[in-house]
């Protein structure tokens, strides 16, 4: 791990289409930090996918790397096709919270029951940023966008939450004003096997911060610091207490018979 | 397989023969979601393809389906999904996002009885235009009609083959009636199945989008760093919005792919096309009529002749207007409300008088008395 890293050598020399400030930026360099730190030279190992919005262009086309770019909401399943037919390499999952959690919701859940081994890192900015900050399944309540011109009318979903309900093997929540302990945890992950989740809170002043009263994206970051409440303190916390807070952390780590496994123990039987 | 040495007799279900057909061609990946009248695929490649190394899998829905089945072909294998009308409505979207990405792979969609749930286990023919144009913008399908069991098995190999030679997805429309009878079939011997495989790329290519009409397609996972994207992209797969001329360069090339091959896809069956009074037009369950009636209606002297569509799109024109060139009155039976029929006006062009045939409902088919009472009429 030389001190001069520099994330340019994952990356095709293009413009990022992120706007200044835009939390994806730090999402995408901690996780290329995350494979530097494990001693990745090259993502020659790992295939991303990704569907459709901002945080959808984390990979694609910018990681030398294979990068698949999908449908809005239907990454999940062009991984499952991939990690099936190529047990052998890491599937990684890049989306935003209306991708993952909103129209493809099913499919993550799906993936989480039967524990495909991909990780999916959901940058979660509460809104649906690249179609210009329309409200999504992550608003929080009362929080105006441009299709809740009187504020939300609806209870956001937390999908770390969900996700170990469904049978994740590995869920986690952070912000990114928690650059190393996402980092951290995006390390962790890539580890282990199984569906790993990890939420990466984010900011959009673009489409969120500004119609929510921020100033600039610091702001934003400042109150993701003052909003977190560790896991740890959130468990003996009352749901009213909880409420606006970002609970972060470890949601579970667990093993249980990953999807690869199971299908290919039942191609072996089917062999004999 | 060891069976396949000699020919052999088998007496099979249409979705089975599908199935059967897709272990042969290669396939190594399914997809699928139940649905009648297709669940006989799933249920046959989640037996068949785990003997053969490959994987067979229930997802969540269509959508899923279909998806999965792009992966695993990007991951350099054979793949394929099964479904009926309203499976085939939720798969539209990632049909586009395949023809745009140049992905090889099967989609069997098996008709039923629509709109909606409509007579949901009964046989329709109204999926014809969806077939294509089903997803949005400008785009074109290749699409096979089976009218037999032994044509579900054929015409399934021949869709993985075209799948993989033109780099685009194959829709084989079948229907309820040709999926779900039994009949005797020829299996043909192994050697004497052409079998197709996607051109690979030599390890110091780098367009895998464009500079020739089909490139050549790696894996991911083989060193390539491919980038696959729906949207415009240039040669090597970098997305290209902003120019108008990447787009209609890309778009017309993944149009002209098959458009220009449209004589060459042409798969007909033709009888006294150049010798006929009379001419029928037909395709999938309802051709299975013509034969009878056009025996009788040569036993009462009428010079018939006709045109069955093995192969639906890109329309077989060339064919089709050399029918029109000779007889005066062309009739297509089809069950639906006419959609094959516009093509057959469209082609002729005012030199015969296109004549419907249709009937919808109850998976009744069209009798080959009914056709022949019409063939009768229009004489
Ligand atoms: C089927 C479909 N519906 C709608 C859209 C339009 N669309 C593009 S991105 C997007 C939402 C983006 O929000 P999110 O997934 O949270 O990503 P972000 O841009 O916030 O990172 C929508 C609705 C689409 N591309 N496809
Ligand atoms: S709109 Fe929001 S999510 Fe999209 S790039 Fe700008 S700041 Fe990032």
């Amino acid at each position: 791990m030389s001190k001069s890293f520099s994330v340019k050598k994952y990356l095709r020399p293009l413009l990022l289409p992120f706007c200044s400030g835009c939390g994806g930026i730090t999402v995408m360099s901690e996780f290329l930090r995350a494979a530097n730190e494990l001693g990745y030279e090259k993502l020659d190992k790992f295939v991303f996918c990704s569907g459709i919005g901002c945080s959808s262009w984390i990979p694609s086309p910018h990681f030398v790397a294979d990068s698949v770019h999908t449908l809005h909401g239907r990454s999940i399943p062009v991984a499952t096709g991939i990690k099936l037919m190529r047990p052998d390499l890491h599937v990684i999952v890049f989306g935003g919270d209306g991708d993952i959690v909103g129209i493809g919701l099913s499919h993550f859940i799906h993936a989480a029951r039967r524990n495909l081994d991909i990780l999916v890192i959901m940058v979660n900015n509460m809104i649906y940023g690249m179609t210009g900050g329309q409200v999504a399944p992550t608003t929080p309540f009362k929080a105006k966008t441009t299709t809740t011109p009187y504020g939300s009318f609806e209870y956001p979903l937390d999908a770390a939450k969900l996700a170990v309900t469904a049978g994740a093997c590995y869920v986690s929540r952070w912000t990114t004003a928690h650059p190393k302990e996402l980092k951290d945890s995006i390390k962790k992950a890539l580890r282990m096997q199984g569906f790993r989740f990890i939420e990466a809170v984010s900011q959009c002043l673009t489409a969120y911060g500004r119609r929510a009263g921020f100033k600039d994206s610091w702001e934003m970051l400042k109150w993701f610091k003052e909003k977190a409440i560790p896991i740890e303190s959130a468990e003996v916390m009352s749901e009213k207490a909880l409420t606006g807070k970002i609970v972060v952390g470890e949601f579970v780590r667990r093993k249980r018979p990953t999807l690869v496994e199971t299908i290919y123990r039942t191609i072996k039987e089917a062999q004999k | 397989m060891k069976q396949l040495r000699r020919e052999n007799i088998r007496f099979w279900q249409g979705n089975e023969a599908c199935a059967e057909a897709a272990v042969i061609a290669g396939c190594k990946f399914f997809a699928g979601y139940p649905i009648t009248p297709a669940s006989e695929i799933a249920e046959h490649l989640a037996e068949r393809l785990p003997q053969v190394g490959g994987v067979a899998i229930q997802m969540e829905d269509e959508l899923a389906s279909i998806g999965a089945a792009v992966g695993a072909s990007w991951a350099g294998f054979k793949a394929m999904t099964a479904t009926s009308g309203p499976g085939f409505d939720l798969m539209q979207e990632t049909i586009g996002w395949a023809f745009m990405t140049e992905t090889p792979c099967v989609i069997v969609d098996v008709q039923r009885l629509g709109p909606s749930t409509g007579q949901a286990t009964k046989c329709g023919q109204g999926d014809v235009m969806q077939s294509r144009w089903g997803t949005h913008g400008d785009y074109s399908s290749i699409v096979l009609s089976p009218n037999s069991v032994q044509e579900m098995f054929e015409l399934t190999i021949k869709a993985f083959n075209l799948a993989e030679r033109y780099r685009t997805p194959i829709i084989l429309l079948a229907d309820e009636i040709v999926a779900h009878m039994r009949e005797k079939i020829v299996i043909p011997i192994a050697k004497n199945m052409e079998v197709i495989n996607r051109k690979k790329p030599e390890p110091y290519e780098k367009a895998f989008f464009g500079l020739q009409d089909i490139p050549p397609m790696p894996a991911v996972g083989e060193g390539f760093n491919v980038a696959v994207t729906g949207s415009t992209h240039d040669a090597y797969g970098i997305r290209f919005t902003a120019d108008a001329q990447e787009h209609r360069q890309l778009v017309e090339r993944l149009n002209n792919k098959i458009q220009s091959q449209a004589e060459k896809l042409a798969d007909v069956e033709t009888y006294k096309i150049d010798d006929c009074e009379i001419g029928i037009v037909s395709f999938g369950c309802t051709s299975r009529a013509i034969y009878e009636a056009v025996e009788k209606a040569e036993a009462k002297g009428l010079k018939i002749g006709y045109t069955r569509l093995r192969s639906i799109w890109p329309f077989p024109e060339k064919i089709v207007r050399q029918l029109t060139e000779t007889a005066k009155k062309i009739i297509v039976p089809e069950m639906n409300l006419k959609q094959i029929f516009y093509e057959v006006q469209r082609v002729s062009n005012g030199r015969a008088d296109v004549i419907p045939l249709n009937k919808i409902g109850g998976g009744e088919l069209i009798t080959p008395e009914e056709l022949l009472e019409k063939i009768e009429e229009s004489a």
